[in-house]
């Protein structure tokens, strides 16, 4: 029974991480890739991560590392990805040109 | 025997994701591009080596793991900053 | 003060991550993860927290319980949302740079907000200044407003985060 939790909880992850890639290549600029690709490949690992609990039981050691593996990439995934997008804008990089409104633009001059 | 194909399967699709990656890095126009997808490709593989310590048994793949999901955060943050001061290629 | 916390979270941390089942408690290895532990609260203990009578408050730790679910409800969301953006074959995305004002001051709040921010359905944290304003970036802008715009991404965390942090 938990083999096959397992099992379903790491193919959803697989599935998320496969999207997220090809948001990766798909999307136009670098801030709607930064988007898709944290969002989803951060939580596609955690979701393989928790499969890997699922199926070695809660008490051994392959599990409890995973669990920190997991808060580890919880807390620094995103802050990796606010800090390259204020680097990419400092960089100069335009945003699509399609976009809206780039208000981050307008108050830094 | 059907374990082992399942997963076969989740190898072939996370390289898949490897080697989107790696089409991004070899062809992305500027050069925070290159950095994002070295940063997703480091997490990805992250994913890898805790597949890979199930199907083995042994506990080490996933002490690389998280070995390289913090040296991954750094080297992003370096690259980060410095991109703030302007510029490596073109 | 700060510096007992950190050394207990510190050696917590380390007998976590050389567990083996064998050699459960073994003197070698505590007497080195209180080495460790005890040099990680000397050099980093002035920079842990701000206010450490906030980490022995009952309270804090239960609306943390409450804001687990809701993050990861909004987490699962925002991924559904990707794969949608994703594989439609038009992708309907309407991107750009909008700007939002929170009322959270302390800095670990602000880290977590900006985390939770770039962890839900369409939004990315780009710059924060000073005086409480985020620069965050929308993959499908709905309004320009600044109020409605803070209505619209930051509403549903304040409240906790506020009760959490502050």
């Amino acid at each position: 029974m938990s083999d096959t939790i397992g099992l379903i909880l790491i193919t959803i992850g697989i599935f998320f991480e496969l999207a997220g890639c090809i948001g990766l290549v798909r999307l136009p600029d670098i801030y709607n890739r930064l988007q898709a690709a944290t969002k989803c490949v951060t939580m596609g690992t955690c979701l393989i991560l928790a499969g890997c609990v699922v199926l070695k039981g809660i008490c051994s050691p392959i599990a409890l590392k995973a669990i920190i593996c997991a808060v580890f990439i919880l807390l620094t995934s995103p802050t990796a990805a606010h800090a390259l997008a204020r680097g990419a804008h400092l960089y100069g990089v335009k945003l699509w040109d399609k976009s809206v409104c780039d208000m981050y633009e307008k108050d830094k001059k | 025997m059907n374990a082992a194909l399942i997963y076969q399967v989740f190898f072939g699709a996370l390289l898949a994701c490897c080697s989107l990656c790696i089409y991004r890095i070899s062809s992305g126009p500027t050069a925070p591009d290159r950095t994002v997808a070295i940063d997703i490709m480091g997490i990805v593989m992250v994913g890898f080596c805790a597949i890979l310590s199930i199907v083995t048994g042994k506990d080490f793949y996933i002490n690389i793991a998280i070995a390289w999901a913090l040296l991954s955060f750094i080297g992003t943050l370096a690259l980060a900053k410095f991109l703030e001061g302007r510029g490596f290629d073109e | 003060m700060r510096k007992m916390v950190l050394f207990i979270i510190s050696f917590i941390t380390w007998m976590l991550l050389t567990y083996q089942r064998e050699t459960c408690l073994e003197l070698q290895g505590v007497v080195v993860g209180l080495f460790a532990a005890l040099l990680t609260a000397l050099i980093f203990g002035e920079t842990f927290a701000e206010e450490p009578r906030k980490l022995f408050d009952i309270r804090r730790y239960f609306w943390f319980l409450v804001y687990l679910p809701v993050f990861f409800y909004w987490c699962l969301l925002a991924n559904f949302d990707v794969v949608y953006r994703v594989f439609h074959p038009s992708m309907p995305i309407n991107p750009g740079i909008v700007k939002v004002k929170t009322s959270i001051k302390s800095k670990s709040g602000l880290a977590a907000l900006c985390n939770s921010i770039t962890l839900t359905p369409g939004t990315l944290t780009v710059d924060l200044t000073d005086d409480g304003y985020i620069y965050i970036h929308w993959i499908n802008v709905e309004s320009q407003d600044i109020e409605e715009a803070s209505r619209i991404i930051i509403r549903k965390f304040e409240k906790i985060l506020t009760r959490i942090f502050e």
